[in-house]
């Protein structure tokens, strides 16, 4: 923009770096640049800093945290990024299609069915597999169905989503109801996100599917440009719509059903790291929007984590934390939007 | 040319495209007329392959849409639909860009960027290149989708009621522009358009819709008619020789 150019007067030193600063900020290059540095700081301080006993104690069991929140930040972020630009919107996330609601409902059912001892005595790997699988064919099945008829309007999708959402919820709750209040307590405990202490194989099979879903993302990101002009305008330029949707909507679905899995329901994370992602990046194109919102989900989880670990001395949940911060931010953009 | 054949599509049961057999594209600009719900935007719909036929064909180039891949036709027909909202912010060079979407794939050539520049400059939009959309007034966005239109450098373009929202002067200025493009850059432009003086002025030829089916097809003289037009509206139209022009009045 015009105005942004600084005047040009003969500048002083100072001012002539200044200048030079104020236009590397309006590269999308450098900003991200300069977030990756923050993020790979924040990683420093989080394997160094406070170790209580041996450091290579210490540095194993927070890489694998660091692990987690990078796969889980890669697989919230891309799939919220996409999930917006296909949607037209920036407010609902892929949580709003029902998909934390529907992996708490999957737990329950099976601590339901067969009670905690069976819940926690199940191998952590086929229960994670169970729940990649019914998530994907949950959505897969959704998306079909929604965009196989002859009508395939994404409002009704959404609208969809919110149903659903809302009966798995209550028939969670009233399931959750029923329990004995043991078996209540063990199926809270696991239906906290936890990032912290992740099982290898699973954090491993994780990463795979996650990478996997960005493999087929990645190279759609033009493609994702064009979208952002909506379906007519995408369909024009010549763009096959319902098939690049259907496979980014598969990607979306893979990604987020391995993360969840892995941790838990994280439900408003995506939210405010997209849309800080769309104003920090300062660009719609989604080579730079993916990467900043992958960094800024790991400038959030690791920050947040430090924030709680080191400085008020709590393990564990994480999620309470992001869902409040999410939960007023969720205002501020529907307030905001509402203003406007 | 853009043929269509016996094509009818319906909604629930209801036709609104009733097997209409036509061929647009010819020479200059084609302007289609009619009442609201008459079919001129399902009947742009199925061209612009949004919507897909219950029965008939429809040929662009020659080339069945049906079955040519979407990025081919990309290349010879460009469409600008009636509602351009945006969720993301986008400069005017960024806009024009996509036009060269269906050549480059995003990766723009030397080639692509002569196309955007011509663009550009042929919709007197170099001083607002950096401006974000939602900063400028709606007949300078109007220009914008319509340059890249034009950098989609492709022999047909279709508009869909391109003066919607627009006062006066910018009718008169995108009319002048589409007027321009067919004559100096031989585009064969068919736009949907709601005022009929306007289509008499700026086209060579009306097609009528009403009901789904075309009513009347012919020069914008012949088609300057109370008699025409009252088929057509279903409303007393009369119409005026005003220096030598047809003018429609129908303000009551």
């Amino acid at each position: 923009m015009l105005t942004d150019i600084p005047p040009t007067t003969t500048p002083s030193a100072p001012a002539a770096a200044r200048s030079r600063l104020v236009a590397a900020w309006a590269r999308p290059g450098f900003r991200i640049g300069l977030l990756g540095a923050v993020v790979l700081g924040l990683v420093v301080v989080y394997l160094f800093s406070d170790v209580p006993g041996s450091l290579a104690f210490a540095l194993e069991k927070r890489s694998l945290t660091v692990a987690a929140m990078l796969v889980v930040s890669t697989a919230v972020g891309v799939s919220t990024v996409v999930f917006h630009t296909i949607t037209q919107n920036r407010i609902l996330t892929p949580a709003i299609m029902g998909f934390d609601a529907f992996y708490v409902l999957i737990s329950t059912v099976i601590v339901f069915v067969s009670g905690s001892a069976a819940f926690l005595a199940v191998d952590e790997v086929t229960l994670w597999l169970v729940q990649v699988v019914v998530m994907v064919a949950f959505s897969v099945l959704l998306f079909t169905w929604l965009f196989g008829g002859k009508r395939r309007s994404i409002h009704l999708m959404l609208l969809v989503g919110i149903v659903l959402g809302t009966f798995f919820r209550s028939f969670t709750e009233w399931m959750q109801r029923m329990l004995d209040p043991l078996d209540f307590q063990v199926l809270s405990d696991a239906m906290f996100a936890s990032l912290t202490r992740p099982d290898e194989l699973l954090l491993g099979l994780s990463a795979v599917l996650v990478a996997l879903g960005c493999a087929v993302i990645v190279p759609l990101r033009r493609t994702l440009d064009v979208l952002t002009l909506g379906e007519p305008t995408a369909v024009g330029l010549g763009i096959d719509h319902r098939r690049v949707v259907m496979v980014l909507f598969l990607g979306v679905s893979v990604m987020i059903a391995a993360s969840t899995a892995l941790v838990g329901p994280i439900l408003f994370f995506g939210l405010i790291v997209a849309n800080l992602a769309y104003s920090y990046a300062g660009s719609f194109r989604h080579v730079w929007t993916l990467p900043t919102a992958v960094l800024l989900g790991m400038v959030c989880l690791l920050g947040g984590q430090l924030i709680l670990e080191r400085i008020f001395g709590l393990g564990g949940t994480l999620s309470t934390v992001i869902d409040f911060a999410g939960g007023l931010f969720f205002l501020y953009l529907v307030l905001r939007r509402g203003a406007r | 040319m853009i043929a269509l054949e016996n094509v009818t599509k319906r909604y629930d049961g209801v036709t609104v495209v009733d097997n209409v057999s036509l061929t647009l594209g010819g020479e200059g600009v084609t302007a289609l007329i009619g009442p609201n719900g008459a079919g001129k935007s399902t009947l742009f719909g199925l061209v612009g392959r949004l919507l897909k036929p219950d029965a008939g064909r429809v040929t662009v180039g020659g080339l069945d849409i049906s079955t040519t891949p979407s990025a081919d036709l990309a290349k010879t027909l460009a469409v600008l639909r009636q509602d351009n909202h945006l969720t993301a912010r986008l400069t005017v060079h960024d806009l024009v860009e996509f036009g060269r979407f269906p050549h480059s794939r995003g990766r723009l050539t030397m080639e692509d960027r002569e196309h955007i520049e011509r663009a550009i400059d042929y919709l007197e939009l170099d001083a607002y290149r950096n401006r974000f959309l939602d900063e400028l007034s709606g007949g300078q966005r109007q220009r914008a989708f319509i340059a890249m239109v034009l950098a989609q450098d492709t022999k047909y373009v279709l508009l869909d009621e391109p003066l919607n929202n627009l006062d006066l002067r910018h009718m008169t200025e995108i009319m002048r522009l589409v007027r321009r493009m067919a004559d100096e850059l031989g585009k064969r432009v068919v736009t949907v358009l709601h005022d009929i003086n306007f289509a008499a002025t700026w086209s060579d030829r009306i097609v009528a819709m009403r009901d789904g089916a075309v009513v009347a097809d012919a020069s914008s003289r012949e088609i300057m008619r109370p008699e025409v037009l009252k088929a057509v509206y279903d409303t007393t139209v009369d119409v005026r020789e005003i220096d030598g022009k047809p003018i429609a009045l129908y303000y009551g």
